[in-house]
């Protein structure tokens, strides 16, 4: 016996072996004690709260929902609300950090120095008040509805949101929409075969000037096609507020201006720190061949430094999603305000509401860290 | 190497079974040896739970958590007060971080059957209004069609607005905040139109107000929300002792007792009067406390009707009337079972 323990390779076992039981125990003790102790108190446990009615309603809602709908609808909604206020969220913060980033590095002194203000001033002011200003400060203090800023008698700024004409959903509507994906998915591929072609003859294809002409013009043929019939709602006055058309409230406007901002000043930097990673060899390389600066930096210097900016970006990501959930503080009904928060106090249920939460958010940062490794691991250099 | 580990597991299992023993334990004695009670309260709710700059809570709920702590440690300023807003009060009660709710809590079906918590009682009887701009020149809530409104989230006031609106035919929009600060100012920047809340909320809402004339509550009530003290669902004991520190104080008043004449009462030949300031009978140790409980929450704390004055009534700023909250002799709600 004391020999066996003696072996290193056995001892080395064993002390695993009994780590894991003491943590599998460990947790089993505190199950059993949490259900326990719920069930001494009387309070109720399962997820059968989910089929029950909600009785309350929620503002802005993507999907169908009033408050005869279920928890489990609830659910739905808030996640819905988060995956959108994310997604729109990192879309636009690329693009800002990018071109900031890019800025900041420019030789025009005022330009650089404007670029690197911008970041200094907004990454470092905690994202909470960031929210609470745009919400509090910057959209409070728009007029009331009755005296809308009102742009081309269509378009309405008010505190209450901004109110665009929405098109109804006929068939023109859905052609033309098709067809712009359709351009997308086209100009996708022409790429492809565009860098194959220079690739083998060095022949360029002007990509972007055609894409974009497709953009134009497919949509205009579509309309055609499909009736030409645009039938808009637009956005009227009637008793305290306006109705028809669509809304953006200035919850959703204040989480998605402040977060952008804020998360594009990391983004900035990482793009920043991309692009100075990049031999100064290469630029010099590139200017000793000809290439215009624009140039040189579209194709030598930014396919290297973004293939250094993914995986801090990535955090970057992760973060505006987590991030969201300080929309509560505001009332902009994604998962942890209508879930975690109203249902959690209507129903009562901590545990399972709170893991439920939980377990999307780590779902969702998970998918976002596993598509963009994947593209990191797409854009690497082919070592050969 | 082997003592060791049976040296750590002998710790280990005393540690989770003394852990084991806290879960179940008895607010009673819990309190007694801390020596302070945990109330859990409004963040700030005039009338019902505020501090003044000295950081000194008063207000009609904190003077249940006085009320107890007076019964229970014999001493009113022994409270540790934890301020939680409408979405943490349950799970703070739940997880024993408070033994005793009193923020404004609406009696339901479903919170007593489904929460683990028991309502000791009503110790405000309310009903949810609406408050108004008055430039907006509504009368009647039934004019509020298409109003933006709001309320704070996650309370029963939440679901009694969706519930009125529909059954009117109406729609509005939902503005929710989870503070009533938040409330306030979506109100006074004009992000809505309407507050909606227990209307006793609404008056000390409006005296926040930078111009609380340029505001009216209006005639409505669409609701019934009975406010009282919660407790852990499980501990009878401690639930009594709660129930009782509340009913002393209606009792008191019901027997002309106050703050002021209760030394003199002590020689009152009355005998309800004997009974429950403790001279007569064992009622305060059948519960467990001092025998003199009542007179302790009477003498430091005063009766109900002197409470209610003093924190929400004709002596504070809100102007409440009795109403509901009379004595039931004088047309009210308010009753206590006979101390006996």
């Amino acid at each position: 016996m004391f020999a066996l323990l003696r072996d290193r390779k056995v001892r080395g076992i064993l002390f695993q072996l009994l780590t894991v039981i003491g943590l599998v125990a460990f947790l089993w003790y505190i199950g059993t004690n949490t259900v326990h102790n719920i069930e001494q108190r009387g309070i109720r446990t399962g997820f059968g709260f989910l089929t029950g009615t909600s009785g309350f309603a929620i503002n802005d809602s993507p999907i169908a929902y009033n408050e005869t709908y279920t928890y489990w609808r609830v659910f739905f909604v808030g996640l819905l609300n988060t995956i959108i206020i994310s997604v729109i969220v990192i879309f636009l913060s690329s693009i800002l950090g990018l071109i900031v980033g890019v800025l900041r590095l420019s030789n025009n002194w005022l330009v650089a120095k404007l670029s690197s203000a911008y970041i200094d001033i907004f990454r470092n002011i905690p994202i909470l008040l960031q929210i609470l200003f745009w919400y509090n400060v910057v959209l409070a203090t728009l007029p009331s509805p009755r005296k809308s800023i009102e742009f081309f008698g269509s378009i309405f700024l008010n505190n209450r949101g901004i109110y665009v004409p929405k098109p109804d959903m006929n068939s023109t509507t859905i052609g033309v929409m098709v067809s712009v994906v359709f351009v997308f998915v086209f100009a996708f591929f022409l790429n492809k075969w565009a860098n194959k072609k220079h690739e083998e003859t060095g022949a360029e294809f002007p990509v972007l000037y055609t894409g974009l002409g497709l953009l134009v013009v497919v949509p205009i043929i579509a309309y055609f096609i499909f009736g030409a019939n645009f039938n808009f709602s637009y956005p009227h006055l009637r008793g305290f507020n306006f109705t028809g058309g669509k809304t953006f409230y200035p919850e959703f406007l204040a989480l998605t201006f402040a977060l952008t901002i804020y998360t594009a000043t990391f983004i900035a930097e990482a793009v920043r720190s991309g692009i100075e990673a990049v031999n100064k060899g290469q630029k010099e390389a590139a200017a000793s061949i000809g290439l215009s600066g624009y140039q040189a930096l579209k194709l030598v210097v930014l396919p290297q430094a973004i293939r250094i900016a993914i995986p801090p970006t990535i955090n970057q990501y992760l973060n505006i999603v987590k991030n969201s959930s300080l929309a509560t503080a505001i009332g902009y009904p994604e998962l942890v305000t209508v879930f975690a928060g109203t249902t959690l106090n209507q129903v009562g249920q901590a545990i399972e509401i709170i893991s439920m939460t939980m377990l999307v958010y780590l779902v969702i940062s998970l998918a976002v860290s596993a598509i963009l490794n994947w593209i990191n691991f797409k854009m690497k250099i082919k070592e050969r | 190497m082997k003592s060791k580990i049976a040296k750590i597991s002998i710790a280990a299992i005393a540690a989770l079974s003394l852990s084991a023993s806290v879960a179940s334990a008895d607010t009673l004695s819990d309190t007694l040896s801390q020596g302070y009670l945990k109330c859990g309260i409004n963040s700030g709710l005039p009338g019902f739970a505020s501090a003044d700059s000295q950081g000194h809570w008063s207000g009609i709920d904190i003077s249940v958590c006085r009320a107890v702590a007076a019964a229970v440690l014999g001493d009113k300023t022994k409270v540790k007060f934890t301020s939680l807003n409408a979405k943490e009060r349950f799970t703070a009660l739940q997880s024993g971080e408070i033994d005793l709710l009193s923020r404004n809590t609406t009696w339901t079906e479903t919170r007593d059957s489904s929460l683990g918590l028991n309502f000791a009682g009503v110790n405000f009887y309310d009903g949810q209004g609406f408050l108004v701009h008055k430039s907006l020149g509504v009368k009647n809530a039934k004019e509020l069609d298409g109003a933006a409104v709001c309320v704070q989230s996650g309370t029963t006031t939440e679901l009694n607005l969706a519930d009125y609106f529909r059954k009117n035919g109406m729609k509005y929009k939902l503005v929710a905040y989870d503070s009533n600060d938040q409330v306030l100012k979506g109100f006074e920047t004009g992000r809505c139109d309407v507050i909606t809340s227990d209307s006793s909320q609404l008056y000390s809402l409006r005296i926040k107000l930078k111009n609380p004339a340029g505001s009216m509550v209006l005639p409505n009530i669409i609701s019934k929300e009975p406010l009282g003290p919660v407790v852990r669902q499980g501990d009878d004991k401690w639930f009594n002792i709660v129930k009782w520190s509340y009913a002393a104080m209606v009792a008191a008043e019901e027997a002309g007792i106050t703050s002021k004449n209760v030394d003199s009462m002590l020689k009152s030949n009355n005998p309800t009067v004997k009974r429950i300031l403790g001279v007569e009978g064992k009622l305060g140790e059948n519960l467990g406390i001092r025998k003199d409980f009542a007179y302790q929450i009477i003498k430091q704390v005063g009766n109900y009707g002197e409470v209610f004055e003093r924190t929400v009534g004709m002596g504070s700023p809100l102007k409440i009337k009795r109403g509901l909250n009379a004595l039931w002799t004088k047309g009210g709600l308010q009753y206590s079972p006979p101390f006996r």
